[in-house]
């Protein structure tokens, strides 16, 4: 076990606030992405995607391509069969964009296809006699989940409140800004190749682009120093990073290859859809039990699971899940994989069985929730929302534009481990920190260094951090929510480590033992004489040219798993235009000990306004007539925009218990509840209830239609 | 993107003969073109940068005796904030202030904006080749269709809607808009500058090939006249309307003697009511007959499959719009 966590009292840096270190150079574009990398000599490369939804590639001839000037290598996919529109045929690289757009077309002018009956929605693939999304018999509908809990018949049977309802979510994308997509140099010279990657896991990549073209990882090198967002979308290489590779190596000589934003709505991933028929039942404000027929698309072959019932609990269960294939893009992990779908539905159920019962909306909740932290956490929403002046029935309001409140709750795991780092002190007191771990847009650079100056006790500034980098110390990927609490342990063992190495070495100049030596506020001082003091640049100095190196890793004690979130928003619904204004939005999260308040607030302001675009504008259009995603852009795929933005309150639940429990990652959890909350404060505001996401103008004129009918 | 000629003229003689070619288009701030042509929907051999046309007619805002000019250079941000329009139209200020982000208004043009294609998707994506790029069918008009945000009047045989705001308001205020082309310069009323799909299938405007927008002239407005633009959308801005209207009332002794209804984003044009203005003209405005404007303004809706929703949203819309200049 780790030296542990000092008393968060004591803290310099941790817990509080630190701007982003690279802050600055993000917003003046100095800061290089994959996107804009362009080494010497770089060659473009482009995709020949898939026109048709379903279909066979009968012949292909890249002779003509590869003819033209300044096409320098071609890829051609081995496969023949291609499942839907926009998957990738063949590539190629050429000296600019101009060479590389004619010899894509080149390509695809040369292809003939075979085209196949499709499907791209789940209700139609769901329908008998629907065309094979796979082609052939093979059926459109699996079953994931057939599960059975308690007696659900005799609950519903004896139940005081039965409700029942059908409530579906669509596809979302990840929409990241920097698109997925590489810049690989090939080194001749020494048979190696430079990669640098859009990525959410540099090792990962290093992994996938080694066996994609035949080298040791030891001739891999992965950077990442900035990356535009991944949503969990930028793991691995990936085709388009081993397509890269391969004409790189192809060509011997650079190439880039980022996806177009139509290629990153169609090939990247996306969160499954899931349509959900619930029946739900409770008595004695307990929920006593709940039913489910639920289908999904994860696309051609990807499942389409969510956690359902969702957080609360419930005895008595029946839970029958089916997967839909359709022919579209494949769905990849998104921020909390699941868990917006379930808790969507799930809070949508709470509030009816609560007006069913008569019973107050958060105290329901607080009746059914297992976890002590978050009924707690809805009392102090209580408080917050000013719960006791909302009004308690529906449609309260008698203008034309109405009022409502919701609230939602998420759990999530979040723990970390797997983590090396190393350090060097140096004899002009200079710190520097190297780190594989990457900054998927977090803040984990500067996560390492308030960590380090915690440790070191020296001033942010003081530290040197080196991260996204495969040549430095392993880390693991920046998913589940697990990279704080993965890097920072890691930081603090290293610091730890470095600091008693530099006291070993410099206790003689104090006349003591390394035992016995402290930093304290950029010094070094004997612990039972704090007037035996040196300043931390003279203790230095006592090191000479060689260096202070240590290496540490992430320790047991550290870092936590679970975490509780609820969420409360207010928001105004225009009955005559549909039109759903957010205007307030609390967010309260525990996250164990806090490294960086601000960028653990951003963290939380991001995942509300993914929250909203995803309950309110996001959806993949799938068109029934030939079977492309007709909003393939940020035109028509909508995303929440500066004026859609409500004020968001992030609160950090800094409870003396939870912060003892040591670094908690929140990067997923607070997206999860806010869908739930939105809708049920549409339904509360209008008395009109939306079941389908997202909750578009003509959904709530439609609802409010239906209510009022 | 496909390559394509450039073209610098510097008169407007030269512009229009340098649009004598077929795929030859007129360039301004490009905020509408260029994403066509790099969605290889608006196919472009050539392009004629009308900015590099010296001629002073193109440019700014001009108080004459006649009313307002408007050279189709002007940038949508010049024009909502220019403190006549403001004052006496109203309704072009609102409507210019919200195209787009302000990005899009600082570079977009009046002309361009006026001369824009339609945002329908399959319009839009390379792979749908509908009525309007000069294929056989129109994908909105099917029920299986995701047609939301098409037509519910003056459909067929293509069910785009028109997605100019600034039209929508010059419309309205009765402007006139000036052209040239090869066989000179006329003028257009804006009420019938636009063209329905049954006139025109593959363009919106009843421009003559090589014709170019030079300026537009809102006429001096009758005393106790008023305008307002209304709209809206999904999102609260940058986004494109679902449904909107634009009117233009004259109040003479308690009662309204003139009256212009246009309804926005729900036809091929800009959608001109003379039901409502009928039920307008004569009446002082009050809750009962601006309701009466409203129902009367959506006679003859034919929604789609999956657009009714538009019928009441843009009934409330030219309320809201009416109750904007009491």
């Amino acid at each position: 076990m780790a030296i542990p966590w000092k008393p968060a009292s004591q803290m310099t840096h941790i817990t509080k606030n630190t701007t982003r270190l690279d802050g600055v150079v993000k917003v003046t574009g100095k800061a290089k992405y994959a996107y804009d990398m362009l080494p010497d000599k770089c060659l473009i490369g482009r995709f020949v995607t898939c026109p048709h939804p379903n279909a066979r590639r009968l012949s292909i001839d890249t002779s003509a391509a590869k003819a033209l000037p300044g096409v320098k290598a071609v890829w051609v996919e081995g496969r023949d069969i291609y499942r839907f529109s926009g998957d990738f045929v063949a590539a190629v690289a050429a000296i600019s964009d101009d060479v590389a757009d004619d010899a894509v077309t080149l390509i695809a002018d040369s292809i003939t296809w075979e085209t196949l009956p499709f499907v791209v929605r789940e209700d139609d693939a769901r329908q008998p006699g629907a065309p094979g999304a796979h082609g052939g018999d093979r059926s459109n509908v699996r079953e994931a989940t057939n599960e059975n809990e308690g007696d659900v018949d005799a609950a519903f049977a004896d139940a005081q409140a039965v409700i029942e309802g059908t409530w579906s979510t669509q596809v979302q994308t990840h929409t990241s800004l920097e698109p997925h997509g590489m810049v690989c140099e090939w080194n001749d010279a020494q048979d190696a190749i430079t990669v640098w990657a859009s990525t959410q896991g540099v090792f990962s990549v290093r992994e996938g682009i080694a066996q994609a073209v035949g080298l040791d990882e030891s001739k891999v090198t992965v950077l990442c120093d900035y990356m535009g967002g991944g949503f969990g979308s930028k793991f691995g290489s990936r085709t388009e990073g081993n397509v890269c590779a391969l004409l790189a190596k192809d060509a011997k000589q650079a190439v880039k290859l980022l996806l177009t934003r139509k290629q990153e709505q169609t090939n990247t991933g996306n969160r499954p859809s899931s349509n959900q028929w619930i029946k739900a039942a409770a008595k004695d404000g307990k929920l006593t039990a709940f039913q489910t027929n639920a289908f999904g698309t994860g696309g051609i072959t990807g499942g389409a699971g969510f956690p359902t019932p969702y957080l609360y609990s419930v005895p008595n269960r029946r839970v029958k899940r089916d997967d839909v294939f359709i022919n579209a893009g494949n769905q990849a992990a998104m921020r909390a994989p699941g868990h917006p779908q379930g808790s969507f539905a799930m809070e949508g159920v709470m509030d009816e069985l609560a007006y069913k019962l008569g019973a107050d909306r958060i105290e329901f909740r607080i009746n059914n929730d297992p976890n002590a932290t978050r009924r707690a956490q809805f009392r102090d929403l209580a408080e917050r929302l000013d719960w006791k002046n909302v009004p308690k029935e529906m449609n309260a309001d008698k203008g034309t534009v109405k009022r409502g409140w919701g609230v939602g709750a998420a759990t999530w795991g979040g723990g970390g481990g797997g983590t090396q780092a190393e350090m060097d002190i140096h004899q002009d007191g200079s710190v520097v920190v190297r780190c594989g771990t990457q900054d998927i847009g977090t803040g984990t650079r500067t996560v390492v260094a308030v960590v380090a100056a915690e440790q070191l006790s020296l001033p942010i500034d003081a530290i040197q951090v080196n991260i996204g980098n495969t040549n430095f110390p392993p880390s693991g990927g920046s998913g589940g929510s697990t990279t704080c609490a993965s890097v920072a342990p890691a930081i603090k063992v290293t610091a730890d480590n470095a600091l008693f190495a530099l006291f070993e070495r410099v206790a003689d100049a104090f006349d003591t033992s390394p035992d016995n030596l402290e930093a304290f506020n950029g010094s070094i001082r004997t612990k039972d004489d704090p007037s035996n003091s040196m300043s931390w640049k003279d203790a230095c100095a006592l090191l000479g040219a060689e260096q202070v190196s240590v290496r540490g890793q992430h320790e047991g004690g550290l870092s936590s798993s679970g975490t509780a979130a609820v969420c409360g928003v207010e928001l105004t619904v225009d009955t005559e235009t549909g039109f759903v204004r957010v205007e307030r939005a609390y967010l309260i999260q525990e996250a164990g000990l806090i490294i960086n308040m601000l960028t653990v607030e951003s963290q939380i302001i991001g995942a509300v306004i993914q929250g909203i675009s995803y309950a309110l504008y996001e959806d993949r259009i799938m068109d029934r007539m030939l079977g492309h995603q007709v909003n393939p852009n940020m035109e028509f795929y909508k995303v929440l925009g500066a004026p859609d933005m409500p004020h968001i309150e992030p609160i950090m639940w800094m409870t003396e218990e939870s912060l003892a429990r040591g670094v908690i990652g929140i990067g997923e959890p607070p997206v999860v509840p806010v869908a739930g909350a939105v809708a049920n404060a549409v339904r509360h505001a209008c008395g009109a209830r939306v079941y389908d996401l997202p909750i578009t103008p003509w959904k709530v004129l439609a609802a409010l239609e239906g209510a009022n009918a | 993107m496909k390559r394509f000629e450039y073209v610098r003229p510097a008169s407007l003689k030269e512009a229009v003969a340098a649009l004598n070619m077929e795929n030859a288009h007129l360039i301004a701030g490009g905020m509408d073109l260029v994403p066509g042509m790099q969605d290889n929907v608006i196919p472009a051999d050539r392009l004629v940068n009308l900015k590099s046309v010296k001629d002073a007619a193109l440019r700014g805002i001009a108080e004459t005796p006649d009313g307002l000019t408007i050279g189709a250079l002007t940038t949508l941000t010049e024009i909502a904030e220019h403190p006549a329009v403001m004052k006496m139209y109203a309704a072009l200020s609102q409507a210019a202030g919200v195209v787009g982000s302000p990005q899009i208004r600082n570079v977009g043009t009046l002309g361009g904006n006026l001369a824009q294609r339609p945002r329908c998707w399959y319009f839009r994506n390379e792979e749908y080749d509908c009525l309007k790029k000069g294929g056989a069918r129109c994908f909105a008009q099917d029920d299986k269709a995701d047609n939301q945000y098409n037509a519910i009047l003056g459909g067929g045989p293509s069910y785009i809607v028109h997605p100019s705001n600034a039209a929508t308001a010059l419309v309205a205020l009765n402007a006139t808009i000036h052209v040239t082309g090869p066989d000179g310069d006329r003028d257009v009323a804006a009420d019938r500058f636009f063209a329905l799909p049954r006139m025109r299938l593959t363009q919106e405007t009843v421009l003559d090939p090589g014709e170019i927008i030079t300026s537009v002239t809102l006429p001096t407005p009758a005393p106790g006249s008023k305008s307002a633009f209304v709209e809206t959308a999904e999102k609260a801005a940058f986004d494109w309307a679902i449904s909107g209207a634009a009117v233009s009332v004259t109040m003479s002794g308690g009662s309204v003697s003139a009256a212009r209804v246009v309804l926005h984003a729900v036809a091929p044009i800009p959608w001109r009511s003379k039901d409502a203005e009928a039920v307008l003209v004569g009446k002082s405005l009050t809750e009962a007959t601006i309701k009466a404007a409203g129902e009367a303004a959506l006679t003859g809706a034919k929604p789609l499959s999956k657009n009714a929703y538009k019928v009441p949203l843009t009934k409330a819309m030219v309320r809201r719009a009416l109750v904007a200049v009491v």
